[in-house]
């Protein structure tokens, strides 16, 4: 049985279509990754299956229940874990934890233990008693999380929990993340990072301008870009310039630039590569580098898109 | 209603953990009721009608007057009295300002009243001091008033045999005197100046303490802990009730704290307990209204907190908590009872002048009519933007 199925669901700010008929459903230790830009509709998303944010259309259940903003039994089944750090600084991470996990009604006897485990599993133990606001971001995000897990969620929805996090601290979260998923949690993870969609989970969603542009496992979504490349070239002058002068090449599939590089899709690199070397070298703009990529969830978002995941 | 009391507990401790809510809610307002309190001696001039007294008299009407009404109403801070010797000298004081009124008993007062030909007293008024005047008349003239009905009951106690006009006299007036003294009372129903002080300074600091209560849900935005609490498995309308739970809480814990504590250590007479109960309860809830406004229009925490100390400052000077509003002009006095300070200190005043309990009536109902103007304004404006209700 699937623990979270949604459908349909839309929301619009003012004239901005934020979450236009996005739906998936995710199984039972199922880690679910939607994967997309800033903006993308994410966070929006997520905000209407948590019933935090009423929907202008569509439908949530969580383990068979209907969830919507007004809905109360029904969300003891969800874990969230808000995007932004969002604990009490004047308290302590065990006060913290005391506090929603009274909220969630984890029973009084119980709640002591299971306090225990959530500082250990987050690596507080030892700062569990400290006032969080002098704990370093790192340990922020930890407590951010632990409280999303404190109630045994039938369902965890993570909002890009490694956002701003030292590559220590982000790979222990990872692995906690790992960890819960093999226990048969089901985990909806947003994030724009492709190794860490790459990484977790079992099925991806391509997520753009409110729609899904694409969703299945990491091979079923790279079989989509096909026999192609990404070029990425590594550029000292105006990348501007250079996008310019490529776009006289007909074979290539798509371009995008930022700052210092240019990301090319095409069919074939091998075949390409020397004439884009060539327009590179006409219009004077220096080559710092040269990658080819072979297919991944990145060269997927660009295919799809035609855009960068990160910009 | 769980949840609630969760959150509630949740704030209460917080507050309680930052100071500051103890600081604003009960060291603020006690400090400077102390302070005001002892640089303005209860019972200042500006509140007292001074008066001097002759009495010429040996009769029991005049004695009467003399030796229980006047120390009377001296108790109660509406007058101070001094005893003259001469009549050329209580005019002069008079004239000189020195006094605001005299009364003058002549000899043989008593007998004249007594037997029914009507004796007269003098009563000598400053011209500058018009009220004062009017006050030492109204004190002089309900007491008479009284005397007139005893001239009829000694009467008719003559009539049937007895003798001793003077002891009858004294007889007879013994026991209504009490009800003349609170009708004189009400020319003046204002506190004294020590419990004008500690109500003032608790009803003026309490807007400072409700704050605390109703921002925390702006400050829970900011945390971003709301959206935990909209994703919890609670009523949305758990989370109001949290955060007015809290502020009811504060509010009313650091006015009766105030309460006690002025009573105990500087004297202050607040009233008849139940009566003051009512008053505080609406005092509260009309605070909590419009500093729920004030928090929802704002944009941050800290915006908030700046436009709620202006609005606590403006309503509380004009609500007449720094200075009587009797001492003000007329258009002050009007506009003060756009505030709810006015009507708790007006409830407070209308209590100690010893009437009943109903008097607290009006007062509360106009504190809780801010209440529900206000809290429907607020959830207005606010049930979209904090709450996404
Ligand atoms: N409360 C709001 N009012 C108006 N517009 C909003 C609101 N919340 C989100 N949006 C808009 O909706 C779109 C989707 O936002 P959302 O936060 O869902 O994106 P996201 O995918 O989570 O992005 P990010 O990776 O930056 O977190 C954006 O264009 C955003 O500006
Ligand atoms: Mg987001």
């Amino acid at each position: 049985m699937n623990v979270l199925e949604c459908e349909g669901l839309l929301k619009a700010f003012d004239d901005l279509v934020a979450v236009d008929g996005v739906g998936f459903h995710i199984a039972a230790g199922e880690t679910y990754g939607l994967l997309g830009p800033n903006g993308a509709g994410k966070t929006t998303s997520i905000s209407m299956i948590a019933g935090i944010l009423e929907s202008d259309a569509g439908r949530v259940t969580v383990a068979g229940t209907e969830i919507t903003t007004r809905t109360t039994d029904g969300k003891a089944q969800i874990g969230y874990v808000p995007q932004d750090i969002a604990i009490y600084p004047d308290l302590s991470a065990r006060e913290n934890l005391q506090f929603f996990g009274k909220l969630y009604g984890i029973p009084k006897q119980r709640l002591g233990s299971r306090i225990d485990e959530v500082l250990e599993v987050i690596g507080l133990s030892d700062r569990g008693d400290d006032r969080t606001e002098e704990y370093s971001g790192g340990m922020k995000r930890r407590l951010n999380i632990g409280i999303g897990l404190l109630h045994e969620p039938t369902l965890l929805i993570l909002d890009e929990p490694t956002v701003g996090v030292d590559p220590q601290s982000r790979n222990a979260i990872l692995e906690s993340v790992e960890q819960l998923g093999r226990r048969g949690t089901a985990l909806l993870y947003t994030t724009h990072y492709m190794e860490e969609a790459e990484r977790l989970c079992d099925r991806v969603a391509i997520i753009d301008g409110g729609k899904i542009r694409a969703e299945g496992t990491r091979r079923q979504l790279v079989e989509l870009v096909g026999q192609r490349d990404t070029i990425s070239l590594g550029v000292v002058g105006s990348a501007a310039r250079l996008v310019e002068a490529l776009e006289t090449i007909e074979e290539i599939e798509s371009i995008t630039s930022s700052e210092g590089s240019v990301e090319i899709l095409v069919e074939g690199a091998s075949r390409l590569l020397p004439r884009i070397l060539d327009v590179a070298q006409q219009t004077g703009v220096g080559i710092s580098g040269v990658e080819v990529v072979e297919p991944n969830l990145e060269s997927v978002f660009l295919h799809l898109t035609g855009k960068a995941l990160r910009d | 209603m769980r949840a609630a009391l969760i959150i509630a507990g949740k704030d209460l401790s917080q507050r309680i953990r930052d100071r500051s809510a103890i600081l604003l809610g009960l060291v603020a307002p006690l400090g400077l009721a102390l302070i005001f309190s002892a640089i303005i001696p209860s019972g200042t001039d500006s509140f007292d009608v001074k008066v001097g007294v002759i009495n010429q008299d040996t009769g029991a009407i005049s004695a009467t007057f003399v030796d229980d009404v006047l120390p009377a109403v001296e108790r109660d801070g509406i007058m101070a009295v001094t005893s003259y010797g001469s009549v050329e000298t209580l005019e002069d004081d008079v004239e000189s300002g020195t006094l605001n009124a005299g009364y003058v008993f002549p000899a043989g007062f008593s007998e004249d009243v007594a037997s029914g030909r009507g004796g007269s007293v003098l009563l000598i008024g400053n011209v500058d001091s018009t009220i004062s005047t009017q006050i030492a008349k109204a004190v002089l003239d309900s007491y008479l008033s009284e005397v007139d009905a005893v001239g009829i009951a000694v009467g008719s106690a003559l009539i049937n045999g007895a003798t001793d006009v003077d002891e009858l006299t004294a007889k007879a007036l013994a026991t209504p005197t009490a009800v003349a003294l609170a009708d004189t009372a009400a020319a003046n129903r204002e506190l004294d100046a020590t419990t004008f002080f500690s109500a003032g300074m608790a009803v003026f600091f309490l807007f400072f303490t409700v704050q605390f209560g109703v921002s925390s849900l702006l400050e829970e935005r900011w945390y971003g802990t709301l959206l935990r609490l909209l994703a919890a498995p609670i009523n949305r309308w758990s989370i109001i009730g949290g955060k007015a739970l809290t502020s009811f809480v504060l509010g009313m814990v650091s006015m009766i704290v105030l309460a006690v504590s002025t009573t105990l250590l500087i004297g202050a007479e607040w009233g008849n307990p139940v009566g003051v109960l009512i008053l505080m309860i609406a005092a509260v809830l009309s605070a909590l209204g419009i500093m729920a406004v004030v928090a929802v229009v704002a944009k941050t925490p800290e915006q908030a907190a700046n436009w709620q100390s202006i609005v606590a400052v403006a309503l509380g000077l004009l609500g007449g908590t720094f200075f009587p509003l009797s001492q003000a002009p007329q258009v002050l006095a009007f506009f003060s009872k756009l505030t709810p300070h006015a009507w708790f200190l007006q409830g407070l005043g209308d209590l100690s002048a010893g009437d009943g309990l109903e008097v607290v009536i009006i007062p509360a109902l106009a504190m809780l009519s801010f209440f529900v103007v206000t809290i429907g304004i607020a959830f207005v404006f606010g049930r979209k933007r904090v709450l996404a209700l």
